[in-house]
């Protein structure tokens, strides 16, 4: 029951909306919402899915996509680098369930990212073992690109500054 | 299933930032509990569209009633009411004895004054699919020991 999960979230949005006069308010409260699914979904995760510890950047985005994404959402977005350092990845969409019973942003919404939601999911999820990282929508089909894309910038490991203080 | 968990978690986050958002803000606790069974409420009627799409009509109230007990509560909970009673003239009991938004939280009396909120949203989502199936309703639920609820 994917669509009572779709649902609830559009009804969520409607009601922030209602609640929040300005986008950034109402993306920050769903940034600040997926965070704290995020740290949670992650111990579900790793207890369902049973992966091996990711050796880099590239297989932590890889897993992203290819089993979290696919376990809970059913979709598989494609995985690239933009990076040459390595630590930048983007996650692309065509299909994008949470937006399935959504047409198109009304004209006074046109900076809402619908799917905020998603960016702090990831971003608390990764944090939860120790991988700092900055995700955010480059591209949102809803606002009119081509497709959907999430951007995930891992930043300086956390566990290196546990390193320096021993 | 794992969207399960994704729906439970949602759901425990939107009670924990809207009561977050009220603490910061007017602090009316009403007012969080009435956002979140009209929540409910669009999330029920919506549900309620798409079940019954390519069922038979209905033949009367107690035949709707047993379909939300049976069909709608296990697509959306994954279990069967345990109990239905009725007084035959509007007023129906619907008790489950493991519900699923409760479970998490406790087995016995411990946070009993925090079940209301998290019952809410479930009293709106009943209140919208029967309000769309043409049933005008009003939703209450009662919790003595969790996770059973009525």
């Amino acid at each position: 029951s994917r669509e009572l999960f779709v649902l609830t979230y559009g009804a969520l949005v409607a009601q922030l909306c209602k609640d929040y006069e300005k986008d950034e308010d109402v993306n920050t409260c769903l940034d600040r919402m997926g965070y704290g699914i995020g740290v949670r979904l992650i111990e579900d995760f790793l207890a369902r899915s049973a992966v091996k510890k990711c050796r880099s950047y590239s297989e932590t985005a890889d897993t992203i996509a290819q089993v979290a994404f696919k376990m809970y959402l059913g979709v598989t977005p494609s995985v690239s680098c933009s990076s040459a350092a390595g630590n930048e990845f983007s996650l692309i969409l065509d299909k994008n369930p949470l937006v399935d019973f959504v047409e198109e942003l009304p004209a006074e919404r046109a900076s809402l990212c619908y799917c905020n939601l998603l960016c702090g999911v990831i971003r608390g999820a990764l944090e939860m073992v120790h991988l700092a990282a900055e995700v955010t929508f480059l591209q949102d089909k809803l606002k009119g690109d081509a497709v959907t894309e999430i951007g995930i910038v891992f930043l300086k490991n956390t566990e290196d500054k546990k390193h320096k203080r021993n | 299933m794992a969207d399960e968990a994704l729906f439970l978690l949602l759901h425990s986050e939107m009670v924990a930032g809207l009561y977050r958002a009220a603490e910061q803000g007017d602090g009316e606790n009403g007012r969080c509990i009435s956002k979140l069974e009209n929540m409910g409420f669009r999330v029920g009627q919506g549900l309620i569209e798409r079940f019954t799409k390519d069922t038979a009509r209905f033949k009367d109230e107690l035949d709707i009633m047993k379909f939300i007990c049976k069909d709608f509560w296990t697509t959306v909970f994954k279990k069967q009411i345990d109990n239905l009673r009725t007084n035959h003239q509007g007023i129906y009991v619907l008790q489950d004895n493991k519900f699923r938004l409760l479970t998490q939280m406790s087995a016995g009396k411990q946070y009993l004054e925090h079940a209301p909120k998290y019952l809410a949203f479930t009293c709106g989502l009943i209140r919208g699919g029967l309000s769309n199936l043409g049933i005008k309703s009003i939703v209450t639920a009662e919790v003595s020991t969790m996770p059973a609820c009525k």
